[in-house]
């Protein structure tokens, strides 16, 4: 399945883009797409496990992600 | 309850008036603004951006915590997004309670979780001319206790 994954602030100028399209396996795990985006050019300056948001809520590396998900990786949070 | 992203300048004194009634016999009225030095540089303004949906989502969720956990009869949380000036505020928190012990606790947990969760970056502005994304783990002020 194709998971469009959001990125912000500092995490969308090290990409030079404000989302990434990925192909991964139906009912792939967070760590599952983390290791997707790892492998594509550019992205060496992530860090090996960000901070990642499945439908607006925190999630953990073993949730599963389901057909049409909003994703997004977050670096680390800096309000107020 | 109610929480708000602004990409206007906050108003903190009406959001004070916004939460006060008879029944409550505190007010807190917290604001954070833009302040000119950080890490030792001297800082010229600051520029805003969040994840908009999940931070309105995730405010909501802390404003309805603190509800819950210290039983506030109103609570205002306001975000600013975009470039901010030096003294410009970022975020105003405006509690109401019938007692000041938990309405001073409700604007602490607010303001500490807000920094632990919710989806806001900011890129500093140096007097330099250079400009960086602040990332609290190299922050050397300690994080905040939460009640």
């Amino acid at each position: 399945m194709n998971v469009t994954v959001l990125l912000f602030a500092s995490y969308a100028d090290a990409l030079g883009a404000r989302s990434l399209d990925l192909d991964v396996r139906d009912g792939a795990t967070v760590a599952e797409l983390l290791d997707g985006i790892s492998a594509r050019a550019g992205t060496g300056r992530l860090p090996p496990s960000p901070l990642v948001a499945v439908n607006q809520r925190y999630a953990k590396p073993d949730q599963a992600l389901a057909r049409g998900d909003e994703v997004a990786i977050l670096p680390p949070v800096a309000g107020g | 309850m109610r929480a708000a992203l602004r990409h206007e300048p906050l108003r903190p004194a009406a959001l004070l008036e916004e939460v006060s009634s008879v029944s409550a016999g505190a007010t807190v009225l917290f604001v954070g603004t833009v302040r000119d030095v950080n890490e030792g540089r001297a800082v010229t303004g600051i520029e805003y951006s969040a994840y908009e949906a999940m931070a309105l989502a995730e405010m909501a969720r802390i404003t309805e915590e603190a509800r819950s956990h210290f039983g506030v009869e109103r609570l205002v949380l306001e975000h600013r997004v975009g470039t901010l000036a030096l003294g410009d505020a970022s975020v105003v928190i405006a509690v109401a309670h019938a007692h000041r012990a938990p309405a001073l606790d409700a604007a602490r947990y607010v303001i500490e979780e807000l920094k632990r969760r919710v989806p806001v970056w900011k890129r500093e502005h140096y007097a330099d001319g250079t400009r960086e994304w602040v990332d609290p783990a190299n922050a050397a002020e300690p994080a905040g206790h939460v009640p």
